[in-house]
């Protein structure tokens, strides 16, 4: 009984040190090591948030694949993928900065509320120092603003709307992902060379805001080109049958139909596009066409074989040739059987990109990190030599144009790359107006 | 002019669609007082029927083709349906082609084994508990059977395309004497329509001129008087939950060439039809399939850009906003009797 | 105690010890062993079982007393939840008048819908409802839009007015719910050699409302208000034979509960300053439909199980994923482990929604009085093996006497 506490002198103390950090306001452990949820021992815990129930589930599961390949390719497993080809050489196989990475998976349910819960309890109950996925760019912006608060790094997965870089932009956030700026930029050059300048574009636009920012982008970027937008009629999200927006097409004098959806939204309405048989008419002369700005495989595969010959353009392919992607759809394909999805690209290229910014800042702080990542120059990843801009945080990198192909050979073979748009084509100054509105603030360490 | 007769048109489709739910879910409603959430879910299994035998049907086994590569660099594997290499490539590329309107004979006696199973494995147990019960393990049971879907399915879209011969659709404006174009529509929405126009007559003949809906009819009315006579009239409702599951299961069929299937668009269909239900009144078939339609034809109206422009947003809400007027004025839907379900 | 008898007494005592304990008790297992997945003690999710617990309690006010089920609550709890949002945007970051406004809205905007559809009972009654809730969250996302911010959902940023607080910190970040200067997300932690507990300041702040709650919850279940309520589920047409307008009361009943629900919406948004539309859709009106009948209408305690039911399956099944059943497993043999892992792996991760289907129709069918009858029958199971066991024991003291 000689080193006991339990004199009355040391109920005391502990009573008054235990007051004391009551009275210390604090965000978990961040005080004691100046970030939050710095890692101790050898793991470090990421967290996975992408919908693994509702409309994007099947898409959720493929970005899940990728960061289990990249959480296998960082801890040296594997054939190493991306690791190989990436400019940066500071990843060794051994984990980030000698950490195992670990991971925890949440679901997003694609519903903002939903996401910042599964992300919060990866931030207070798992430790995780930095939270990727998604699906949508309401979740992307709603976690993107939690991780802000909370002081982890988030790195989106797939989102498009403007704002994620634009009026929304956070100090921690980071986009891969292109944006609806960048599609119209790619497309408008794309479809005026092949339907020609004088075309009237109907557009079909998803009534919310990532619907509306890519309208803008597209009929920006095809007006200046000499197109007319004859007609932008919003449509309810949860309409599944959009004929009655349909039908009035072919009498509106408009020879291009542009459909603004995404996921299931797109799948419908290209289908009754087709079903309406607007593909077969001529309008004004000229063979009538259906453009979908915002492809994605996965999700096209539901519209069967709708898709052939329509226009769009898409962040990545698999069928791309340079080392990069060829070494990830290698190492994705033997592991899983198939092709990776654009999803699947975006979110294996943000892990990777983290842990080697982590290595490179030499620490787990955001701050550091966010350093590292601002204005980085890398090549490898599979869209050519890309920038992390500084001032929004958005990568700036070659875009695909692409066609729904004619013949495909299997089910995954459904597009083909009809141009790959360079980088330049797609810049814009940072201070843009459709991405005006918002401000970085400073990178937030949660201490 | 031709804009209104278009929406007309495209009215009388959704409405077809909305009004073959509302006639199953109303079936339920009417003979056995019981607060069906599943019944989205039997929708969605109809569909998943059609979306099966397309897939029975293109089951296939592989051949290794040398001469072209898959995406890592191997020979590729092409399939080839069993049904190919049975009946020749023509016939069986039509047997495929074919798989939905096939898919109705395949999914009636499906429908209404899952309808009396259902019946008889669990709501039976419910007559007499509240329906908030019911609410509770009908919904328990919808959340399972469209997870089980997702299981086997993914949570992507599968396309079912319709029949060649009914891809394309038909210049209605041109047939009229207006310009080409002004009025299209699709031949597989006719088809549609037509089907469920069929369906509905069809379930009113069954229950208007054979005794067995005589009977039917007489205990929705007055179940106890019914069973006093002696008879059976439990059976009897046990089957018409089995026709009810059919008749949305037909619905889902026929459903999939105009959006692609997949597993969460029975709830999408669940609030809707509710609501359809109600403003047709409750326990009335006339009343369901009248409020389908009209639903139908002003979601469609609502949807012109004339009006939207009028009312931005009105297309978002026309349908709670149709229902909200109509229950106003019309205190139990629009035919709805008294006493059912009011309290 | 507070004008209670001394069963409720005793039940809002339980109810205040579980609440203030709860760090301790959802945190049973020591961190960093396999079943920390299960632990529920972190302050997010302790939040959200309080919060959709004063939801279903206010939702059982009006349903379990009254009978009337309306498909449109969520509706009021997402106008609260904009109100609060809006209130930190334009006054202060102080979650005292955002709270108050939110409540405030609720109430009115209860108040005008319930005016509307009391008109009809029955299903008619939860048609009209729902569709003022469906109307309600499509606008939020679409034409709404300047208000509600639509798919993102409603944000603070970096240049709100906050008229009696600061625009942003001197960091320049954007300063964070507080009561008087206490921040709602400071936590204290307490590391219990492998356990820590976490101690924080918005659940503790939440939990405090939910117990405030309760109490009037009681006392309007105990009133004269109360008993008139339950006359109206019992046999409305025949109370208004004897002459008394039953609307007034259900109507208040109504409101009441819509304020219940405002008071949660302006709660979530103090925890986390964001209100997203799909707060109001009618998937969220279901789910506090469904916490109220899982954890038995009509009772004080059950809608308060019931939600944190629904929440904790939502938020700790999900995360689940194979990694962590091999982790489970790992102990077994190879073949052993995959099969486990195989027939485990359907019902957790990506399907929970499964396993939550499946426990609606088992509690259901098994309990028809909601979770609150299965604690009652588990109570009285235990009371005749105790009565049992005594009996026994007075036997045996009587026999050893009678030696």
């Amino acid at each position: 009984m000689s080193k006991s506490n339990f004199t009355r002198r040391g109920v005391l103390k502990t009573g008054a040190v235990a007051g004391a950090g009551l009275a210390l306001p604090t965000y978990l452990n961040a005080a004691s090591h100046g970030f939050t949820n710095a890692p101790t021992g050898g793991t470090v815990t990421l967290g996975f948030n992408v919908p693994q129930t509702g409309p994007y589930a099947d898409e959720g599961a493929d970005e899940l694949r990728a960061y289990e390949l990249a959480v296998e390719h960082l801890n040296g497993g594997g054939d190493g993928g991306m690791l190989n080809t990436f400019s940066s050489k500071v990843l060794e196989g051994n984990g980030i900065l000698g950490k195992k990475v670990e991971y925890v998976t949440g679901d997003t349910q694609t519903k903002s509320d939903a996401a910042r819960a599964s992300a919060k309890s990866m931030i207070e109950k798992d430790g995780a120092v930095m939270i990727t996925g998604g699906s949508s760019s309401g979740v992307a912006i709603a976690v993107q603003g939690l991780c802000q608060e909370a002081g982890v790094i988030f790195m989106a997965g797939l989102t498009h709307s403007n704002d994620t870089t634009g009026k929304d932009k956070k100090a921690n956030g980071f986009r891969h992902f292109f944006n609806g700026y960048m599609s119209g930029a790619a497309l408008a050059p794309v479809l005026a060379n092949l339907y020609g300048n004088d075309r009237k574009a109907y557009h079909l636009t998803a009534d919310y805001t990532w619907g509306w920012t890519q309208q803008e982008s597209i009929a920006a970027s095809t007006e200046a080109l000499g197109w007319e937008t004859v007609n932008d009629v919003r449509t309810p999200l949860a309409a599944t049958d959009f004929s009655s927006y349909i039908a009035p097409v072919l009498n509106s004098g408009a020879d291009v139909l542009v459909l603004n959806h995404y996921g299931g939204n797109m799948v419908n309405s290209l289908t009754n596009a087709v079903q309406f048989g607007l593909r077969e008419k001529q309008v004004n002369g000229k063979n009538f066409e259906i453009v979908v700005p915002l492809f994605s495989r996965l999700m096209a595969r539901g519209a069967g074989e709708n898709i052939k010959g329509i226009l769009g353009s898409t962040n990545w392919h698999w069928s791309l040739q340079d080392e990069g992607s060829k070494a990830f759809v290698k190492s994705f394909g033997t592991k899983y059987g198939f092709p990776p999805s654009q999803a699947a690209h975006t979110c294996y290229v943000q892990t990777l990109l983290y842990a080697d910014a982590v290595a490179r800042a030499g620490s787990f702080n955001p701050c550091a990190v966010a350093e590292a990542l601002e204005g980085y120059e890398f090549d490898g990843l599979g869209n050519g030599p890309t920038l992390y801009r500084a001032e929004d945080h958005q990568c700036f990198k070659d875009v695909l144009v692409v066609k729904g192909k004619e013949n495909p050979t299997s089910e995954f073979d459904l597009l083909e790359v009809v141009e790959v748009t360079p980088r330049a084509q797609v810049e814009y100054a940072p201070d843009h107006p459709m991405f005006a509105g918002g401000s970085l603030g400073s990178c937030n360490p949660g201490a | 002019m031709d804009a209104i007769l278009l929406q007309t048109l495209n009215g009388l489709d959704k409405g077809s669609a909305y009004a073959l739910i509302a006639l199953g879910l109303t079936l339920i409603f009417g003979t056995l007082g019981v607060v069906n959430f599943a019944h989205g879910a039997l929708f969605m299994i109809g569909a998943f029927c059609a979306v099966t035998l397309s897939r029975i049907f293109s089951w296939s086994y592989t051949v290794i083709d040398e001469t072209k590569t898959d995406f890592l660099g191997n020979p590729l594997k092409v399939d080839v349906p069993y049904v190919q290499a049975w009946f020749g490539d023509e016939m069986g590329a039509a047997i495929i082609d074919w798989s939905v309107p096939l898919a109705i004979i395949f999914a009636i006696p499906i429908m209404i084994f899952i309808g009396y199973a259902m019946e008889r494995g669990l709501i039976k147990h419910f007559y007499k508990r509240p329906h908030a019960d019911q609410i509770l393990v009908t919904f328990g049971l919808a959340i399972v059977l469209q997870e089980v879907v997702k299981y086997y399915f993914g949570a992507n879209p599968i396309p079912t395309p319709a029949p060649d011969a009914f891809k394309g659709s038909f210049d209605f404006g041109a047939f009229l004497g207006m310009e080409p174009n002004a009025i299209i529509y699709p031949y597989w929405r006719m088809v549609y329509f037509m089907f469920a126009g069929i369906i509905i007559a069809g379930v009113f003949a069954f229950l208007q001129f054979t005794t067995f809906g005589m009977v039917v009819r007489a205990g929705m009315a007055d179940r106890e008087t019914v069973g006093l006579l002696g008879i059976n009239i439990d059976r009897r409702f046990t089957i018409m939950f089995g026709i009810a599951a059919a008749v949305a299961g037909l619905a889902g069929v026929m459903y999939t060439p105009i959006n692609s299937p997949n597993y969460h668009m029975g709830m999408d269909f669940l609030v809707l039809s509710f609501v359809v239900v109600v403003v047709g009144g409750m326990g009335s078939l006339p009343g369901a399939v009248l409020a389908g339609f009209m639903l139908g034809i002003l979601e469609s109206f609502a949807s012109m850009n004339a009006i939207k422009s009028l009312i931005p947003g009105i297309d978002q809400i026309i349908i709670y906003l149709v229902a909200i007027v109509i229950l106003l004025t019309r205190p139990r839907g629009l035919m709805g009797r008294k006493g059912v379900m009011e309290d | 105690m507070f004008g209670l008898d001394s069963k409720d007494s005793k039940l809002l005592l339980i109810v205040a010890v579980l609440a203030l304990a709860a760090p301790f008790i959802l945190n049973p297992f020591p961190a960093g062993s396999e079943l920390a997945q299960f632990n529920a003690g972190y302050p997010d999710l302790m939040q959200r079982f309080v919060i959709f617990g004063i939801f279903a309690i206010g939702f059982n006010i009006l349903f379990g007393l009254t009978g009337y089920l309306s498909f449109g609550h969520a509706a009021f709890l997402g106008v609260g939840s904009y109100s609060a949002v809006w209130m930190f945007k334009l006054l202060s970051m102080n979650v005292i008048p955002a709270i108050i406004l939110s409540v405030i809205v609720a109430g009115l905007f209860s108040l005008l819908i319930g005016y509307v559809s009391l008109r009809r009972s029955g299903i008619y009654f939860s048609i009209l409802t729902l569709a003022f809730a469906q109307m309600s969250f499509n606008l939020a996302y679409s034409v709404l839009t300047p208000i509600t911010n639509g798919e993102t959902g409603l944000q603070l940023t970096l240049d709100d007015p906050r008229v009696l607080g600061q625009t942003a910190t001197a960091d320049g970040s954007i300063p964070v719910t507080n009561l008087f200067g206490l921040e709602m997300r400071s936590t204290y932690e307490l590391v219990l050699g492998a356990w820590n507990f976490q101690f924080n300041a918005g659940y503790y702040l939440s939990a405090v409302i939910m117990l405030a709650s309760f109490y009037m919850a009681i006392r309007i279940f105990r009133s004269p208000f109360g008993l008139m309520l339950r006359a109206v589920k019992t046999n409305q047409t025949r109370l208004n034979y004897t002459g008394m307008n039953s609307r007034p009361y259900t109507l208040a009943a109504f409101v009441v509960s819509g304020m219940y629900a405002g008071l949660a919406g302006g709660l979530m948004a103090s925890m986390d300053p964001l209100a997203g539309a799909e707060r109001m859709q009618w998937t969220a009106s279901g789910e506090v439909v469904l916490m109220t009948i899982l954890g038995g209408a009509g009772t004080l305690l059950g809608p308060v199980l019931g939600a944190g039911f629904i929440k904790y399956f939502e938020n700790i099944f999900s995360k689940i994923n194979d990694n962590v059943l091999h982790g489970w497993f790992a102990f077994l043999p190879d073949g052993m482990e995959d099969l486990l892992v195989t027939i485990v792996h359907p019902f957790v991760g990506k399907g929970w929604h499964l396993t939550l289907g499946l426990l609606f129709m088992m509690v259901v069918i098994f309990l028809p009085g909601g979770l609150i009858e299965g604690g009652q029958r588990l109570g009285k199971l235990l009371r005749r093996k105790s009565a049992k066991q005594d009996d026994e024991d007075a036997n045996k003291s009587a026999s050893t006497a009678a030696e």
